[in-house]
C-alpha cells in the first residue's frame, strides 16, 4: 500500500474509473493536454484519449450542462470546476437542472453526473481561488456534497460519486493536494457517500469538521490531549448532504459538548445546520452551549498574508476554542 | 468574620443538653445576646443567646438532639459568607432546621439539559454536588464524580472542631431512656398497672448521668445496601434494552400453541436424530416454523431505515441463550438453507458454545429476527424487547398441559403461548397476528 499525496489519490480515482467504465469521461478546463492546473488529470489525456479527456471553452454554466445531458443520456461525466469559486456560473444547471431532474421526471431520467471542484483557502488565492461555496449546494435537495479530508477518503468517495446515480459535488479541500499524505490501497475500493468517520474518539467533547477544518481539528485535539489532558472526539463529516445525523448525534450524547468548525464564513456556513441539528435532537444531552467556530462575514479571503491568516481557522484557534467549551 | 456557636456547660456536673428549639433558622440574622436557641439539661432550661451579630450560616444539631458542652451548634458570619474555604463543600452544612439546605448555586446560577436529567434521573440534591464549571457551574462531570463517591461520607477537610461531637453523648436522648426502661420492670412505676411502654420512667438524675459516663455498646448502623458494579455484559444489555425501547415502538401479540404435532414428531424422530449426534429439541421446531412464518410475512424480517423499510432476503435467526451473568444472542445464519435436522444441530452447538463462551464474534452478529425461550424458567408468556434493529422478536413461554375444547370435547393438549414483540412503526397488528397465525398453523400441522 503506497503513502500518497490528496491529489494522487483522486487521479487514482478517475484513472481507476475510466479504465473501469467506457461511459466515464473527464471534462473541465485544461484537464486533457495541460493535465489539469493542479496536476489532477496528469497522464489521463494520453493514457485514455481526446474523447475520454475533454478541454473545455472557459465557460463553466458549459461544462456543467453537457455534463448534465451527458448524464441523463447515461454516461457517467467527471465536471471539474478549476476553482470552486467558478462555479457560480453553473449555478443555474446545478440547482434548477441537476437537482430537479430525477424528482421531475418521476424518476424516469437520472443525472449520474459528479462535479468536482477544488475549494477553500490558505493559499494565497485571495477572492477568487478561496472560496468554500458547499453552504449554497448542501442547502439544495437532489444533489449530494462530499468533502473528503484524506487521500483514503478522496479515492474510495470519488469512486462512490462517479457510480452514484445522483448528482454528486466533490468539492477537495486544496490546501492540502500536496500537503496531506496517507496510505491509499491500490485496489478497487469505494468508501460510501453517508456516514461520518470518527477521526479521533474521546470523552470530553465532540469537534465536528471537515476537509482542511478536519486535519486541523485533529491536531488541535492532540495538543489539548497533551497540554491540558482534555479528551476531544473528532469526527470528520466526509458527507455534507446528506449529513451522518446519527454519527453527530451519537457524539454529542457520550461527550455532552459540540464545537463545529468550518473554513466558510460563519452565517449560514454548512456548520451552522450541524449546530441547529444538535440543538434540536441532542438537546436533553448537552453540557453547554453549540459553538461554531469559522471564518468571520467578510466578503472574501483577502490577499493580504496576514490578513488571510486572520480570515483561516487553524489548530491554535481550534484548541482555544475547545478549552473554552470544556471549562463552560 | 465567622463565629461559632458552642453548647454551653451549664452547671458544673452538667456535661451536655439538648436542643430544643431553634429560635432562628439558617439564612436569619441574629443579633448578638439575642436569644439563638433554648437548650434543656439535667438541672435547667434556657436560653443560649447568640455569641455575635450576623446571619446564621448553618445549623448543625437539629431539634431533639442531646451534644457534649462544648459541641458546635451552628456557625454566625456574614451573608454569604462560605463556611470552610473559598468554595466549600455542601456537605458541611448537615441539617437545616427548616428544611431549606443552603444554596449552591454558581454565579451564573443555571443547570444545563444534561445535568438536569442526570439529577432527575438518580434523584439527587443538586446543592450537595460541587461544582467545577465555569462560576461554580455543576457540569455533567461533576454529578458522575458525584455518582461514583461515597456520599455518606464527610468530606475529608472538616477540621475537627467542624463536626459535631462524637461518641455515647451525640446520641439523642430517647435511646437511653429507652435502655434505662429495658432494665426496670414495665410498670414499676405505675399505680394501676398499666405498663408504659417506651417512655422515660421516674428515676433520680444522677443515674442517667453515672450511667452514660461508662462506655457503652454502640448501635451497630444498618447499612443500607450494597453496589455491586457493572459488568461489561451488564452494561452492555442495559444499554442495548433502553435504546431498543426508545428507538421501537414495542406491541406484543400473544397467541396459543396446540404442540401435540411437534411433541408427537419429536418423539417419533428423536432416536433418529440421537443417532447422527443431534439432540432434537423444541427450539430446532421454533426456528424451523419461524422461517416459515417469516417467508408468509416479510415485514417481520425487515428493518427501519431512514429511507424505507429494509426487507431481508435471507433469515439469520437469533436465539438467546442464558448464560452466567445475562444472556448472549448467537445467530443460525440461513435459516431458511437448514432442514429440521440441520437446524437441531446449529442449535445443538450455537448453545453449547454460548455457555462455555467459545462463541465466534460474527456469531452473534447479522440477525434478521430473534427468538427468546422464557418458558424454560416457568414463564407463561411474556413481552420481549427487540433486538435492534430487526423488526421483532419471539418468545416462547413454558409447555404445560392444559385443558383444550376441540369439536365440542374436552381434550388436554400441551401447549404453549408464544408473544411476538413487534414494532409498530414496520408492521401493524394485523401482520404480527399473520405471522403468530402462520407460526401456529405450521407447529400445529407438523408432520
Amino acid at each position: 500500500m503506497a503513502t500518497i499525496t490528496l491529489i494522487d489519490a483522486i487521479r487514482m480515482a478517475m484513472d481507476e474509473e475510466l479504465a473501469r467504465d467506457e461511459r466515464v469521461f473527464i471534462t473541465g478546463e485544461d484537464v486533457g493536454k495541460r493535465g489539469g492546473v493542479f496536476r489532477a488529470t496528469q497522464g489521463l489525456y494520453e493514457k485514455y484519449g481526446e474523447s475520454r479527456v475533454i478541454d473545455s471553452p472557459l465557460a463553466e454554466l458549459s461544462i456543467v450542462a453537457v455534463g448534465i445531458g451527458a448524464a441523463m443520456a447515461e454516461l457517467r461525466p467527471i465536471c471539474e470546476i478549476q476553482f470552486a469559486d467558478y462555479i457560480h456560473p453553473a449555478f443555474n444547471q446545478i440547482v434548477n437542472e441537476a437537482a430537479k431532474t430525477y424528482y421531475r421526471s418521476n424518476g424516469e431520467w437520472r443525472v449520474p453526473l459528479t462535479i468536482r471542484a477544488p475549494y477553500g483557502g490558505g493559499i494565497g488565492g485571495g477572492l477568487y481561488h478561496s472560496q468554500s461555496v458547499e453552504s449554497f449546494f448542501a442547502h439544495v435537495p437532489g444533489l449530494k456534497v462530499v468533502i473528503p479530508s484524506t487521500p483514503h477518503d478522496a479515492k474510495g468517495l470519488l469512486k462512490s460519486a462517479v457510480r452514484d446515480p445522483n448528482p454528486v459535488l466533490f468539492f477537495e479541500p486544496k490546501k492540502g493536494y500536496r500537503a496531506i499524505k496517507g496510505e491509499v490501497p491500490e485496489t478497487d475500493y469505494t468508501v460510501p457517500i453517508g456516514p461520518a468517520r470518527i477521526a479521533r474518539e474521546g470523552q470530553d467533547i465532540s469537534v465536528f469538521a471537515y476537509g482542511m477544518m478536519a486535519h486541523y481539528a485533529v491536531m488541535a485535539a492532540e495538543k489539548v490531549a497533551r497540554e491540558d489532558g482534555i479528551d476531544a472526539e473528532v469526527v470528520d463529516l466526509r458527507t455534507l448532504l446528506p449529513v451522518d445525523k446519527q454519527a453527530i448525534l451519537d457524539s454529542v450524547k457520550k461527550t455532552s459538548k459540540a464545537l463545529v468548525v468550518y473554513e466558510d464564513n460563519l452565517t449560514m456556513g454548512y456548520g451552522a445546520e450541524v449546530a441547529a441539528i444538535i440543538a434540536d435532537e441532542a438537546f436533553e444531552f448537552l453540557d453547554g452551549p453549540v459553538k461554531r467556530l469559522a471564518g468571520p462575514d467578510v466578503p472574501a479571503m483577502p490577499f493580504n498574508h496576514t490578513m488571510q491568516e486572520y480570515f483561516m481557522v487553524n489548530p491554535d484557534k481550534i484548541a482555544a476554542a475547545i478549552r473554552d467549551l470544556t471549562a463552560y | 468574620m465567622k463565629t461559632k456557636v458552642i453548647m454551653p456547660k451549664l452547671g458544673e456536673s452538667v456535661v451536655e443538653g439538648t436542643v430544643n428549639r431553634w429560635l432562628k433558622k439558617q439564612g436569619d440574622a441574629v443579633s448578638e445576646f439575642e436569644p439563638l436557641l433554648e437548650v434543656s439539661t439535667d438541672k435547667v432550661d434556657t436560653e443560649v443567646p447568640a455569641p455575635a451579630s450576623g446571619v446564621v450560616l448553618a445549623i448543625y444539631i437539629a431539634e431533639g438532639q442531646t451534644v457534649e458542652a462544648g459541641s458546635l451548634l451552628a456557625v454566625i458570619g456574614e451573608a454569604g459568607e462560605s463556611l470552610l474555604h473559598d468554595d466549600p463543600p455542601a456537605t458541611t452544612a448537615l441539617i437545616a432546621t427548616n428544611g431549606t439546605t443552603p444554596s449552591k448555586s454558581p454565579v451564573t446560577g443555571h443547570v444545563t439539559p444534561v445535568v438536569a436529567r442526570m439529577v432527575a434521573e438518580h434523584n439527587l440534591d443538586l446543592s450537595q454536588i460541587q461544582g467545577t464549571g465555569r462560576g461554580g457551574r455543576v457540569t455533567k462531570h461533576d454529578v458522575e464524580a458525584f455518582l461514583k463517591s461515597d456520599k455518606t461520607a464527610p468530606a475529608a477537610e472538616l477540621a475537627p472542631w467542624e463536626q459535631p461531637g462524637e461518641g455515647s453523648l451525640f446520641k439523642p436522648t430517647v435511646e437511653y431512656t429507652d435502655s434505662i426502661a429495658a432494665k426496670s420492670p414495665v410498670g414499676a412505676h405505675s399505680p394501676t398497672g398499666v405498663s408504659f411502654g417506651h417512655r422515660a420512667p421516674l428515676q433520680p438524675t444522677t443515674a442517667p448521668a453515672q450511667q452514660r459516663l461508662h462506655p457503652v455498646e454502640p448501635i451497630p448502623q444498618a447499612a443500607p445496601g450494597e453496589l455491586v458494579s457493572l459488568t461489561p455484559m451488564r452494561k452492555f444489555i442495559a444499554e442495548h434494552m433502553v435504546r431498543s425501547v426508545e428507538t421501537s415502538p414495542h406491541v406484543t401479540t400473544v397467541f396459543e400453541i396446540d404442540m401435540s404435532a411437534v411433541v408427537a414428531h419429536r418423539e417419533a424422530n428423536k432416536t433418529e436424530f440421537a443417532k447422527l449426534g443431534v439432540n432434537l429439541t423444541l427450539t430446532a421446531y421454533f426456528v424451523a416454523a419461524s422461517v416459515s412464518a417469516l417467508r408468509a410475512n416479510p415485514y417481520l424480517n425487515a428493518e427501519w431505515r431512514s429511507d424505507g423499510i429494509f426487507l431481508h432476503h435471507a433469515a439469520h435467526i437469533g436465539m438467546a441463550v442464558a448464560i452466567e451473568g445475562g444472556l448472549i444472542v448467537p445467530v443460525i445464519k440461513n435459516a431458511q438453507d437448514l432442514n429440521l435436522m440441520g437446524t437441531a444441530r446449529t442449535v445443538n452447538d450455537l448453545a453449547l458454545r454460548a455457555r462455555e463462551k467459545r462463541l465466534k464474534a460474527d456469531e452473534t452478529q447479522g440477525g434478521t429476527f430473534t427468538i427468546t425461550n422464557h418458558g424454560v424458567s416457568g414463564s407463561l408468556f411474556a413481552t420481549p424487547i427487540i433486538n435492534q434493529p430487526q423488526a421483532g422478536i419471539l418468545g416462547i413461554g413454558v409447555m404445560e398441559k392444559r385443558v383444550k375444547v376441540i369439536n365440542d370435547a374436552i381434550a388436554i393438549r400441551p401447549c404453549i403461548y408464544t408473544s411476538l414483540s413487534f414494532d409498530h412503526r414496520i408492521a401493524d397488528g394485523a401482520t404480527g397476528d399473520g405471522f403468530m397465525l402462520t407460526l401456529k398453523q405450521t407447529l400445529e400441522n407438523w408432520a
